[in-house]
């Protein structure tokens, strides 16, 4: 457990070690992620970027072996995944499950009892046809990243990380999801009135060039290889993929 | 007619029969109500012309040919239910008649209703439907509040004539130490369709039903039926289709949920005519270790041109579903609920449009009143 924390950080990991079923998929994870402030993980696919988001959401595989994670300064270590959603942490996952029998519209309604609020939602999202259709059966991989992002607007986290957000999403799309995913991180408000923060996982980083975000990251293997300004990370892993990031890690190493 | 003046508190009690779809407020469009308390038929009263209701026994009196339909689709020998059914010499049940080619629209509705501690309700219904014509029937079967002990027997045999179409929708809520034993056969003559939907969302001790369509050329039956069992609950059900003439084709399929309950879902379809269809399906939802479900589907083709076809699968609640709908701030119980409520819901597609809404409500209060 951690004894000290960071003024002003709404999430704090320090140390971080998951396992999966045995198996050590993250090691020794430090990042912190100030009130208002966007990062960015950025690593190849396997590399443990969804790992991290996951275990950060609480999801009952990712066992933390080693290390904390604090939530406005508050270990959560121990909390269900069910109270970490209502302390206001959310995910819009990469690969959303198919809810046979389960609609969308129920759904929200569950989240949002307030019909108007939940009404004002779908609507931003243009998911007025998808209500009564049950969650992810037969949507396309598009749909369901929009169909995360709605689900998120209900939800109104504070911290919101988002698992490859833009992948297998069309061009016509992109535009409609950048500005809920704008809304979600409060980036329409002026920087210090923002009070939320979010982690988007990505491997291409287009999305990038919509979204501006304070800090970058690079996870190769399960560690933190590197960290700095992320349009920076941006075009070295566009110019010479993550090998650079890999190389200098390893002579870092060696110098000591 | 009104056949038996009822007690205040019998009154009391059959005002709240909604809940298995008996509407004693008007609410709802009917065409036909049919009562049976214990073994005193409280109601009886058609609004249609051609739409005949009577107690079992006054329609004996009335028509010579009823007489030659009784225990002629089901074997009074079959077993010590149809035996006692047979063994009655005062029948009570319902006779429900609908004349050549007519299509009646309201829902008729029928109930049979335990209103006594451990009264044994012994009954023989019959249902005829000319040819051409349509009826749908809702038959709502409940105990009393005070009533947990009873025993309900019935022989029902269903005769759905040349090119009429029959929707039989049953929804039962019996006491948890109530003992149901229902025998149904169904005679689907030519291109005639009947379906059958039937749920079951609250306990019973135990119940075992498993009619039986035989069905001419280019018939149809479709027993569709959603349940969700619990606590202490049994359940044998079935349904069997006898795919006689050609082109006659059957569906059997069930959905069930199952909480501290065992459960079998029986299907038999036997293709001896040509070009016969025939297709079984089961779905089952395990909610604890104290549950099961055995899925005994059976198909017997006796014509090399009969296809017939069987899927089942029995599972738990998806770990990925539940923790998806956690991380969206659900608790566990309520993330239950929804799940369950979903599975259950699947099955609805298949009932009348009037249902749907009024299945959908108790799938909703039986799914979050005992989720975990």
């Amino acid at each position: 457990m951690s004894d000290s924390k960071t003024k002003g950080a709404l999430l704090e990991v320090k140390n971080l070690t998951v396992e999966v079923v045995g198996k050590r998929l993250l090691r020794g994870i430090d990042m912190i992620v100030k009130e208002g402030e966007t990062h960015v993980v950025f690593g190849p696919n396997g590399s443990g970027k969804t790992t991290l988001v996951n275990a950060i959401m609480g999801l009952p595989e990712y066992k933390v072996v080693e290390g904390d994670i604090l939530f406005r300064g508050d270990s959560i270590l121990d909390w269900s995944l069910t109270e970490r959603a209502r302390a206001g942490i959310g995910l819009a996952f990469q690969h959303p499950p198919v809810v046979e029998g389960v609609s969308l519209g129920v759904l929200l309604k569950t989240i949002v009892p307030d019909e108007k609020t939940s009404g004002e939602i779908v609507k931003k999202a243009h998911m007025e046809d998808y209500l009564e259709r049950e969650i992810n059966v037969g949507f396309s991989g598009g749909e369901r990243k929009k169909d995360e992002l709605l689900q998120l607007l209900a939800q109104a986290p504070q911290l919101v990380m988002f698992d490859e957000p833009d992948s297998g999403v069309d061009v016509d799309s992109i535009k409609l999801m950048v500005g809920i995913i704008r809304k979600l991180l409060q980036k329409n408000k002026p920087i210090r009135e923002r009070k939320n923060s979010g982690i988007i996982v990505t491997h291409s980083g287009v999305i990038l060039e919509e979204i501006h975000a304070d800090k970058g990251y690079v996870i190769v293997n399960g560690k933190l290889l590197c960290s700095g300004p992320p349009l920076d990370i941006f075009d070295q892993v566009k110019n010479y993929g993550f090998e650079r990031c890999i190389k200098e890690a390893h002579e870092s190493e060696k110098d000591g | 007619m009104k056949v038996k003046k009822m007690d205040e508190n019998l009154k009391e009690e059959i005002a709240g029969l909604d809940r298995v779809g008996f509407d004693t407020k008007g609410e709802t469009k009917r065409s036909g109500s049919f009562l049976v308390a214990d073994d005193t038929t409280t109601e009886s009263e058609s609004k249609e012309e051609t739409l005949v209701v009577m107690p079992i026994s006054f329609a004996l009196q009335v028509y010579d040919w009823v007489k030659d339909l009784l225990f002629s689709l089901v074997d009074r020998e079959k077993d010590e239910y149809t035996k006692e059914v047979a063994s009655k010499k005062e029948l009570v049940g319902s006779f429900t008649y609908v004349k050549e080619g007519a299509k009646i629209e309201a829902p008729f509705q029928s109930c049979f209703f335990l209103h006594g501690q451990g009264f044994r309700q012994v009954l023989h219904n019959i249902i005829v439907l000319e040819p051409n014509s349509e009826l749908n029937i809702i038959t709502g079967c409940a105990t009393g509040n005070l009533v947990s002990v009873g025993s309900h027997i019935a022989v029902t045999e269903m005769f759905v004539r040349k090119g009429a179409h029959l929707t039989y929708t049953m929804i039962h809520d019996w006491g948890s130490k109530a003992v149901v034993y229902p025998r149904a056969a169904i005679d689907v003559e030519e291109g005639a369709i009947f379906t059958s939907n039937y749920i079951a969302l609250t306990q019973v001790k135990e119940i075992q039903s498993n009619p039986i369509a035989y069905l001419s050329d280019k018939a149809s039956a479709k027993f569709n039926s959603i349940i969700y069992g619990k606590d202490g609950s049994s359940f044998d059900m079935g349904a069997k289709g006898i795919l006689k003439g050609e082109n006659a084709s059957c569906e059997i399929v069930s959905r069930v949920a199952s909480k501290n309950c065992k459960v079998i879902l029986r299907a038999y379809i036997e293709g001896n005519g040509k070009n016969t269809r025939g297709h079984t399906e089961c779905n089952g939802l395990l909610l604890d270790d104290k549950s099961s479900v055995t899925a005994i589907p059976e198909l017997k083709a006796n014509n090399i041109d009969t296809e017939l076809s069987h899927e089942a699968s029995i599972g738990k609640i998806a770990g990925e579903q539940l923790n998806y709908l956690m991380s969206r701030g659900l608790d566990e119980e309520t993330a239950r609920a929804l799940l369950i409520r979903g599975f259950l819901e699947k099955g609805i597609d298949g009932l009348p449009e009037s249902l749907k809404k009024k299945v959908d409500k108790l799938i909703e209060i039986a799914a979050s009143s005992e989720s975990v």
